[in-house]
């Protein structure tokens, strides 16, 4: 490139559900180096997923290294460590052998929907919500502890006496990074806390209660930190040696780390990530929002002392990886990218619209009893057609989404801004911003997730100083503003809104 | 009667032999089938392979038509796909050279603006994704037409407008600038097209070395010229940005 790059650097590690990377950045926020490994994905049965806590660690220390070789980087330039995370991933290890007890539950893993309902009693999935803004889901940390203490022998004894302990991937990653047996520090921040439903939303403390009803011991729990500050020093080990001293100092689930990464910093500024799925946050600021429209209730981030600020999520189950249907199991496409080319050779839908309802509807109809749905065809439609009700389902699934957050926050969507491998969908976010009414802006630097754990590190070692410095950092690469009618508008959402209703109660009973 | 060339046609025997169904052939199989020397047939049959026509199944050892063949046809580079490869590369382009840049790729008598990474600078910019640019004057357009003989072919017969007093319109003037362009790698638009406008624009290529399209970075002549001249760096960011995309859609190191 036209400029070389020379430290001081932050690093920044995520430890993501497929792989760890990590990406070292200079001040201007720029990418200097990046390296990344994937790890194995282990299936014990359907519905289960799990990964290997040791495989993962072993990654990350060699992720570290590998990016700082390539960057060319020396101790001295590398300032402070950041750490985003694969968020509601749990596990258990042995305080005394450093050991991973069991392997590591993935948040998609669903052996806990059961345990859910029985916790759920008669109140059901709503039953810890006003405490932790979070519904009763297998998603969610709490239940997945239980269930490694009931199913794996001996360990509640062990539990009760102090020896394990647990921890969300962003745990685990700390505690090796600081000593490990030799003194690691066991700690959590507040967005990973806010994913285990053992957190009050409101004081930012366990709950000792849901906790005992839930069968969680309160020594096996981290102590609840913010996002952005000094945890602790690199110690011991492979990067013991490699950048012995240098300080640990944030940790975001990755939600919220592209939340903080987009600089959304401002109460109603929000960003949605494209990838397979979809998943919107809303910075509320320091008002806890009870969603009516079901909504998570969330923390967006805390740095240091200051109040933490808290965000509105929705996710979309289905996104991306409806384009990856059309393209392995119809063959309408030989690359995700080209339902692009083959949306663009129509004008319009031709009155098709597809909800892909493929395991029910997420938010904000939450209905488990749905499934997808092609609606309006007629002879006129051809595959070209559906391949634009393909890229609409996207955008329409974000407006209610959007529409949810704003009823909840009575704040406006100034602007949206999105990440993601579906953002070079040119089409796609044209669309979204007409359907949305709002400008869709793309930043320059695609990896947010990361880029906001350098963020939060670099605020908590002084490299920079405020949120206003990482605001001037911020690059728009490309910006679509609405050019819809809006009288068409209306009329199409109206369509939309008619073919979810005909996804509901397919499944009986 | 004409001569043909033997083995070519032994080629195109050997192909029609394995395209009945999903055949899978020994080697044997296909020298005693043709009527070959087992020798013979190996030689066109590695030719083939190393071409991607054929295939061999590593465990069995026989042999079978290959994807390439199944692509030839229909095997043009979607711009979409050109896009989303190009993406990451594009904006650390705008970003280390401070200036607005456009992928292009010929589309009739023009160049088909199917990228753009606005200037870094939070000024108001409006996408030009769309957009049509004109062949002959711009940087974009000159890199096509120096390295894609179809943009060649078009430019023969657009109309060559002058949009500028330093517009060339005439074929030999415009042929000359080509030469260039396809000596050094990279061409230039200085108030070619615009009046205080300067670009450079280098070719991508598929792994086939075909040309598929140019990335350029654009800006006002008083940022993007020292002395008169294009700054180097910035024609060097350029070059290194197309060598990157093109790496990943498959072209060799070069």
């Amino acid at each position: 490139m036209t400029d070389s790059h020379s430290g001081p650097f932050i690093a920044a590690i995520d430890q993501g559900t497929t792989s760890s990377r990590c990406i070292i950045f200079d001040r201007d926020g720029r990418i200097v180096a990046v390296d990344q490994k994937e790890h194995a994905q282990i299936f014990p049965k359907p519905g289960w997923v799990e990964h290997d806590a040791a495989e993962i660690w072993r990654n990350v220390q060699e992720v570290v290294a590998g990016a700082m070789v390539k960057a060319g980087a020396r101790r001295d330039d590398i300032l402070a460590i950041g750490i985003t995370n694969q968020r509601e991933t749990t596990m258990l290890w042995d305080k005394r052998t450093g050991q991973p007890v069991h392997n590591a539950i993935v948040w998609q893993d669903t052996r806990t929907d059961v345990l859910c309902k029985q916790l759920g009693g008669e109140v059901g999935q709503d039953r810890w919500r006003r405490e932790t803004g979070l519904p009763l889901a297998a998603y969610f940390a709490g239940p997945k502890i239980a269930w490694l203490l009931d199913n794996v022998e001996g360990l509640r004894e062990k539990a009760e006496t102090g020896d394990i302990l647990f921890g969300t991937m962003d745990s685990w990653v700390i505690w090796n990074l600081t000593g490990g047996v030799n003194g690691g520090v066991h700690v959590t921040d507040v967005t990973n806390a806010s994913r285990t439903l053992l957190m009050n939303l409101e004081d930012l403390s366990w709950n000792e209660e849901i906790a005992a009803e839930m069968g969680v011991p309160l020594q096996v729990l981290p102590e609840i930190r913010s996002s952005s500050e000094i945890y602790g020093e690199v110690t011991g080990g492979t990067l013991g040696q490699l950048l012995g001293g240098v300080p640990v100092a944030s940790a975001l689930g990755d939600q919220q780390a592209a939340l903080f990464g987009q600089t959304c910093y401002s109460v109603g500024e929000a960003k949605s990530t494209y990838g397979t799925g979809t998943f919107m946050l809303m910075n509320t600021g320091e008002k806890l929002i009870h969603s009516e429209s079901g909504l998570l209730t969330t923390v967006g981030y805390r740095i240091g002392d200051q109040d933490p600020v808290y965000a509105l999520e929705g996710s979309i189950a289905v996104t991306g990886s409806l384009v990856q249907w059309m393209r392995d199991q119809m063959g309408l496409i030989s690359t995700a990218a080209e339902i692009e080319t083959l949306a663009m050779s129509v004008e319009d839908n031709g009155g098709a619209y597809f909800v892909p309802a493929f395991s029910g509807l997420f938010a904000p109809y939450w209905r488990s009893d749905a499934r997808g749905v092609i609606a309006g065809l007629t002879r006129y439609v051809t595959k070209a057609h559906i391949a634009r009700a393909v890229l609409e389902a996207t955008a329409w699934q974000t407006r209610e989404i959007s529409d949810a957050m704003i009823k909840d926050s009575g704040d406006d969507l100034v602007a949206l801004k999105v990440d993601g491998g579906m953002t070079s969908n040119n089409l796609l976010m044209q669309f979204l911003a007409d359907v949305l009414d709002a400008p869709v802006v793309r930043p320059m630097v695609a990896e947010t997730t990361c880029l906001g754990a350098a963020y939060a590190a670099g605020l908590a070692v002084g490299f920079w100083n405020s949120t206003d410095d990482l605001r001037a950092n911020w690059r728009r690469a490309a910006e679509w503003t609405p050019n819809m009618d809006p009288e068409l508008r209306d009329r199409e959402y109206k369509n939309w809104l008619k073919a979810v209703e005909r996804t509901m109660g397919w499944l009986e009973d | 009667m004409a001569k043909h060339i033997q083995s070519l046609e032994r080629a195109a025997a050997m192909l029609r032999l394995l395209a009945g169904g999903e055949r899978r052939l020994g080697l044997s199989d296909i020298a005693s089938a043709l009527g070959l020397a087992k020798a013979t047939a190996h030689g066109i049959l590695r030719t083939l392979q190393h071409e991607g026509f054929v295939e061999q199944d590593p465990d069995s050892g026989r042999y079978q038509l290959g994807a390439e063949l199944l692509r030839l046809g229909t095997t043009y580079l979607d711009v979409h796909e050109l896009r989303a490869r190009a993406l990451v590369w594009t904006d650390d382009l705008a970003r280390s050279g401070g200036e607005a840049v456009y992928l292009g790729v010929v589309h009739q008598q023009g160049v088909l603006i199917v990228h753009h990474v606005f200037r870094p600078d939070d000024s108001r910019q409006v996408l030009e994704v769309g957009a049509m640019q004109p062949m002959h004057s711009t940087a974009l357009g000159k890199v096509l037409t120096a390295f894609d003989p179809v943009a060649h072919a078009e430019l023969v017969d657009a109309k060559r407008e002058p949009f500028t007093a330093r517009t060339l319109t005439e074929l030999p003037d415009i042929e000359r600038v080509l030469e260039r362009t396809r000596a050094q790698g990279y061409a230039t638009d200085m108030d070619e097209t615009w009046e205080g406008v300067a670009s450079v624009a280098a070719p991508i290529f598929d792994r086939h070395r075909l040309t598929v399209g140019a990335v350029g970075i654009t800006g006002a002549v008083e940022r993007m010229c020292r002395d008169g001249e294009l700054r180097p760096e910035l024609v060097a960011a350029v070059r290194d940005t197309a060598r990157s995309v093109s790496r990943d859609l498959g072209a060799k190191p070069f």
